[in-house]
């Protein structure tokens, strides 16, 4: 790759000056994120454009971020009721919220570009909870077909355009958007054959939920990077005035 | 004049030619298909949402059941996004192992495709010839991990174990004679790496045996030039990888052009399509069984020189050895923390893609900083390439579908996850 990632991101937000809300990279990779209305034109350009060239759309996922920075468990100082508090579920919980001031859905594309052999990671968040709403890139890229059609089965997202927006992964007639966070991990029906009315019926789920490890959050130091070189740095100071 | 209309026909998902449990609803006109609706989902577990709910290290179990004719990819995808998040990077031994054994799950993945589309479009005998080599592939996964499919091998930060230094044999038994005894434990007397490089040696023989079987053979041709061409551009458009996006002439591996592992020492060629029919894809992968017995033949090679360690010792990330645990406090608690919370993994999001047997397998991982994946979404090959069916298969006769859905080298539990 002749151009670092660096310079690209520094390329791509000169060309898409006033269309991106934020640029970012990361772990070697680039992301940026895209209000909903210029998507598409963003999308467009993406592909068309000769210096860019982002020709396969590899990837098209949707996130939902209700409790993104939530933990079960609190990590950081010593409790007395320990692991069942994790255990006991929403009424016992501790919030933790980093949770960005973001909209709660969004769809996340990963695009590659064959003749530059490049990656780009565009998100574009939904505005609407409660119906959220996106354009289609199915024009753009044909591959867009089914992952939109399955980012609306799994999180409810609408794809404006999109001809023929079906589910796809879930069960025919299956009520609800199950990759939600607020979908429980069992499913909300369950099947067995009824031999009295010799069929197979439909039945509210009989099993408790629970948790085998409750999800903490921990802030090892060894990845805070600032953190570390401040610490450094305090120490340093401390102790050249000697 | 009767009134002719098209009528809709189901195949599947209990038809054996359809790899699983894949419903095509076809609308036909005479014998032509006007229009492929693919049902998939009926295998959908809900993998990623598993994911959400388990401590990183307990998932690399269900990433073997995703694409189960080539496990130990889909886990080598997984532990390459929590490595870079986690930013550490496996010893080299490890990453030679890695790319062994990804060699020889690209031999089984690629035996099983062409045992099936091959008994699929009705040559029988392949069928019986590759499962002979599978079965010495996947005592190779057994010799590693106790496991012949689901392995749980690798681990972020390497992998499990070393590799044994004893190939287990075959036991007397009354079912078979001391001279077949003996022929079947001929090549297990040494380590695991004499066997794979005895294997190797072996094998360039046994692709020519298909070859002879198919690649001139008058039946084989009819059933596959010329059926589902895919332009380089429409290839472009529906986002294909692997050796579908190979088979229509464009030279794209992940392992030249983004070289994971060790990828960028060894030495091998990427074969190319020219008309993107079938046959073109079944000569590419012919051709990469034929590089992958390469690389695996160098891997071998390195893997004799160069011992060592097999797995980063960072325990915070990977369990420290059962006889440190037993004598050091400092082990134990970090066993003991390892195996009942699991490691967290920093804020961030990253994608790790590997060239899979199949085309791009991707993870894409969302942390929020805690000892479970906030958001897991796998990008398989498969899905993307059934997705194309439709258009692939537009015009053609219902017997080429079979066809069709055999070159797109698809396993259901990697479409619907």
């Amino acid at each position: 790759m002749a151009e670092t990632i660096e310079t690209f991101a520094q390329r791509l937000q000169e060309r898409l000056e006033g269309f991106l809300e934020t640029c970012t990279v990361a772990h070697g990779e680039c992301t940026i994120e895209v209000p909903p209305a210029r998507l598409l034109e963003v999308c467009t350009a993406l592909h068309e454009e000769a210096e860019l060239g982002f020709d396969e759309l590899i990837d098209l996922c949707g996130v939902d971020y209700a409790k993104y920075g939530e933990a079960e468990w609190v990590a950081g100082e010593a409790t007395d009721r320990g692991f069942s508090r994790g255990v006991r579920g929403p009424g016992e919980r501790l919030h933790e919220t980093s949770r960005p001031e973001t909209p709660r859905f969004a769809a996340v594309y990963h695009l590659l570009s064959l003749p530059h052999n490049r990656r780009l990671r565009v998100r574009a968040y939904a505005a609407d909870e409660d119906f959220p709403v996106l354009p289609s890139v199915m024009g753009v890229w044909n591959s867009a077909n089914w992952f939109e059609r399955e980012a609306f089965d799994l999180f409810g997202i609408i794809f404006e355009g999109h001809p023929d927006l079906r589910r796809i992964l879930t069960d025919y007639g299956f009520v609800g958007h199950p990759f939600r966070k607020d979908f429980p991990l069992g499913g909300t029906v369950e099947v067995r054959y009824d031999p009295e009315r010799g069929r197979v019926v439909y039945e509210p789920v009989s099993m408790q939920p629970r948790v085998l490890v409750p999800r903490v959050i921990r802030h090892d130091h060894r990845y805070e990077v600032d953190r570390v070189d401040e610490r450094k740095e305090d120490r340093e100071s401390a102790t050249t005035p000697r | 004049m009767p009134e002719i209309r098209n009528f809709t026909m189901n195949f599947g998902p209990q038809h054996p030619a359809a790899h699983g449990v894949l419903r095509l609803v076809l609308e036909m006109d005479g014998e032509v298909i006007v229009r492929a609706d693919p049902h998939i989902g009926l295998l959908h577990r809900a993998t990623e949402k598993l994911a959400e709910s388990k401590p990183y290290n307990q998932s690399i179990g269900y990433m073997d059941r995703l694409d189960y004719m080539s496990m130990m990819c889909n886990e080598h995808a997984y532990v390459l996004a929590i490595e870079r998040l986690l930013g550490v990077e496996p010893p080299l031994r490890a990453q030679y192992i890695r790319v062994m054994f990804d060699e020889i799950t690209r031999l089984l993945n690629h035996l099983m495709w062409l045992a099936t589309h091959a008994i699929d479009v009705g040559a029988m005998t392949v069928f019986l010839y590759c499962f002979r080599e599978r079965e010495d592939l996947f005592d190779c996964y057994e010799a590693v991990s106790g496991a012949r499919m689901h392995t749980s091998y690798y681990r972020p930060g390497g992998v499990y174990r070393d590799l044994p230094d004893r190939m287990p044999q075959h036991h007397p038994s009354q079912w078979r004679s001391a001279r077949d005894l003996k022929r079947m434990n001929r090549a297990r007397q040494g380590s695991l790496l004499d066997f794979i490089e005895d294997f190797t040696e072996r094998f360039p023989g046994y692709i020519d045996e298909y070859e002879t079987l198919l690649t001139d053979n008058r039946i084989w041709k009819q059933r596959t030039v010329g059926i589902g061409v895919v332009s380089p551009e429409r290839a472009r458009q529906l986002a294909f990888t692997g050796p579908m996006l190979r088979g229509s002439g464009i030279e794209w591996d992940l392992r030249k052009k983004q070289p994971y592992e060790v990828y960028d020492r060894v030495d091998f060629d990427i074969p190319v399509g020219v008309n993107g029919d079938c046959y073109d894809r079944y000569l590419v992968r012919v051709e990469e069984m034929r590089q992958s017995n390469r690389i695996v033949r160098q891997c071998v090679d390195w893997l004799r020189r160069n011992p060592g360690p097999v797995v980063l010792q960072d325990h915070k990330v990977t369990p420290p050895p059962r006889e440190e645990m037993k004598a050091d406090m400092e082990a134990l608690i970090h066993h003991f923390k390892l195996f009942t919370e699991g490691f967290c993994i920093p804020e961030g999001e990253a994608y790790a893609a590997i060239e899979h047997p199949k085309g791009e397998f991707g993870i894409y991982l969302v942390s929020d900083g805690a000892n479970k994946p906030y958001r897991l979404k796998i990008r398989p090959p498969a899905f993307v390439h059934l997705g194309a069916l439709d258009e692939m298969g537009r015009g053609h006769m219902l017997a080429d579908c079979v066809a069709l859905i055999g070159t797109l080298d698809i396993v259901f539990g990697d479409v619907d996850r």
